[in-house]
């Protein structure tokens, strides 16, 4: 071989990886979140108005945070191979009890995030059991599930119930610089959720568990339990979230997340972000990257005042081009991947 | 239809042979057996003709939905868009009314069912031609048909609906048989007729396995793409129904894609494709029917109905699961790994 052959096989590899790399869905939604925040910008000023100021920042950052929390959740559970339809009432019911529990007296704040951990954490307790041990599909237990969360909602409260004190609503209203302090939030939850995915047992368990859930059982992976786990991760996000919104609403609205479509929204977010909805691929770093891309488009759309049904609409549209894009990929970049 | 039910009763003591005979739907007609009992217990009336033809006619259009859901889920996939179909279907009508007054009730109804299969068709093209999971490309399609109807009426739907459009939903055709019976017994008919063809049975060979089904001659991008293009268009169909009997409303179809998911599971069709009757999905649709009577007749609050609907339908489906599982699963690999 002559002395210029390993350079040139280096650079080609180097290039093979940078593809590799950029076809790697989480990358890509991060180059997607950035190419729509400069589209937003271009556009914006192009109109006269001011996209990157610190108020609309911050907003951007504060509306990245509910479904930011929701959809951390569902990726941990979409990852195994599951679903999760119940999240939009939990969020409902949380802020519910959180209000209530806390009833405007400071005293009470521990107590109330206790309570609402616990509550979310028996719901996807409840989910993990009925999907594994009854043999529901998940779909179908998850919506179960929601049924019964929205009966229970629809029962007890007619109405926004409970207040939650000041020192409370600050998670909802501080900021340090133009960073809302929720975000430093959602910046833990995903750290966390994070290292569990990938440095932990329970994380490749649930990788091994969404791939192939048969081999993973055949390769001694306690399947069931890893479900059930996901699944309590996923409604531990949620309350986390429930918590948020009753900072910022200071009561509990009992559509505090039907309103907002968070069932539907953070599957979206999930997929978006390139975790695939068959389970065991996918991760973390896209989930939050298809949420801020979700996030800037909503503040582009309002600085152009776009008309909210129309909104929908274009939405919708997003949503099904960024899918197709990362299928794309994935089929031209899978026989690479294997060989 | 709900002459199967009878069939249950018989031949006890080879409950094998009788599920296998009624291809897996067993359960769901036990239970829409028992919930007619019950229905019969709480109110001695309910088998007059005439409230009998009532009850079925309330039950057509979420019938006509799970025979167009199962089969789009039988071929292993999602129909989440036929909420929005019917909702948008009534609002087109009432549209178009307001602009040609005079069109006559065919026409429109021509019009609203070949707008429905465009959509199943576009559907069907994303996910099979750039590989969409359906699950997003319905959702997404939601979100625009939602979006674009709205943002079309300016956010709140206004017109009305003649009588004479009006007359399949709400009238008799003759002698006390209402329409939307004879429109619901017709569907059904065609919906068992089709899957007793070469085409029904290529469209569970693709749910059941995608790749042997290629490998063996069937077009599944064409036969998938058939499937939404079918379900599309019995939303439409169901938006005549729904029209007719309910008005005009923002409102019409909103849920309906869950109740028609329910009732094809409730009906013991796997999510996921290859198994189950449309039989048995329309029976399913009919037991929800009767379990919303039910729940009415018994004077529970409205707001608990949906938790009670939540946890008889995970039951549901968690029995119909287990019996499944012994009945026709005895794979050995299921018996032994870890739990």
């Amino acid at each position: 071989m002559t002395a210029g052959s390993p350079a040139a096989s280096s650079t080609g590899r180097l290039a093979a990886r940078l593809a590799w790399r950029l076809s790697d869905p989480a990358v890509g939604v991060w180059l997607a979140a950035l190419g729509v925040t400069l589209l937003g910008w271009i556009v914006v000023n192009a109109r006269g108005g001011d996209f990157l100021t610190q108020p609309n920042v911050t907003i951007i950052l504060q509306n990245c945070v509910a479904l930011g929390l929701i959809a951390l959740g569902q990726t941990m559970v979409i990852l195994t191979g599951s679903l999760d339809l119940s999240v939009a009432y939990l969020v409902s019911l949380g802020t519910l009890v959180a209000a209530e529990t806390m009833d405007g007296r400071e005293g009470n704040i521990a107590w109330a995030v206790l309570v609402v951990l616990l509550l979310a954490g028996a719901v996807g307790l409840a989910n993990g059991l009925i999907v594994t041990g009854l043999r529901v599909n998940a779909f179908i237990a998850t919506l179960g599930t929601a049924l019964i969360l929205r009966g229970w909602i629809e029962d007890t409260y007619t109405g926004p119930a409970g207040s939650v004190p000041g020192t409370f609503r600050r998670l909802g209203y501080d900021r340090i610089g133009p960073l809302p302090v929720s975000v430093f939030l959602l910046a833990a939850v995903a750290v966390a959720l994070w290292l569990i995915c990938r440095r932990t047992r329970l994380g490749h368990h649930m990788y091994a568990t969404g791939g192939d859930e048969h081999a993973a059982r055949l390769s001694g992976v306690r399947t069931h339990r890893t479900v059930i786990l996901a699944h309590v991760l996923c409604s531990l996000c949620v309350g986390a979230a429930a918590l948020f919104l009753a900072a910022r609403f200071g009561t509990g609205s009992p559509w505090a997340g039907t309103e907002a479509r968070y069932d539907l929204e953070s599957i979206a977010a999930v997929v978006l972000g390139g975790t695939l909805l068959a389970g065991g691929r996918g991760g973390v770093v896209g989930t939050l990257g298809g949420v801020v891309v979700l996030a800037v488009l909503d503040s582009v759309f309002n600085q152009l005042s776009v008309d909210p049904f129309f909104k929908n609409v274009l939405r919708g549209v997003v949503i099904i081009a960024a899918v197709a894009v990362w299928t794309r990929r994935r089929r031209r970049g899978a026989p690479r991947r294997t060989a | 239809m709900t002459t199967e039910t009878p069939t249950t009763p018989k031949a006890p003591g080879r409950p094998a042979r009788i599920a296998a005979l009624l291809g897996g739907g067993a359960p769901v007609y036990a239970l829409l057996a028992a919930l007619l009992v019950a229905l019969a217990v709480t109110d001695p009336g309910f088998y007059e003709p005439d409230r009998l033809l009532a009850f079925i006619r309330r039950a057509a259009p979420l019938v006509l939905l799970a025979a167009g859901q199962y089969l789009v889920i039988v071929c292993g996939q999602f129909d989440l868009s036929v909420g929005a179909i019917v909702t948008a279907g009534v609002v087109v009508a009432a549209e178009l009314y307001s602009e040609f007054p005079g069109a006559h009730w065919l026409v429109v109804c021509a019009v609203l069912l070949g707008a429905g299969a465009l959509v199943g068709l576009v559907n069907g093209l994303i996910t099979t031609g750039l590989g969409v999971p359906s699950f997003i490309t319905t959702l997404g399609m939601m979100l625009i048909l939602e979006g674009g109807v709205f943002f079309w009426t300016g956010g709140s739907p206004q017109g009305y609906l003649p009588d004479d459009f009006r007359a399949i939903g709400r009238d008799d055709v003759f002698g006390g048989l209402p329409w939307a019976v004879l429109v619901c017994a017709v569907v059904g008919a065609g919906a068992v007729a089709l899957m007793r063809s070469g085409f029904g049975r290529t469209l569970i060979a693709t749910g059941d396995s995608e790749r042997a089904a290629a490998l063996s001659g069937v077009r599944v991008h064409r036969v998938r793409t058939v499937a939404f293009v079918l379900s599309g268009a019995a939303a439409a169909l169901a938006a005549v129904l729904v029209g007719g009997f309910s008005g005009v409303s923002a409102q019409a179809g909103s849920g309906l894609e869950f109740e028609a998911i329910t009732a094809v599971v409730l009906g013991g069709v796997l999510l996921g494709g290859g198994r189950g009757s449309v039989v048995a999905a329309m029976a399913g649709a009919f037991s929800l029917t009767a379990l919303f009577t039910l729940l009415n007749l018994q004077g529970v609050s409205g707001a608990l109905e949906s938790t009670v609907q939540g946890a008889i339908v995970i039951a549901a489906v968690g029995l119909g699961a287990a019996d499944w599982s012994r009945l026709r699963r005895r794979s050995p690999s299921r018996g032994g790994p870890p739990s």
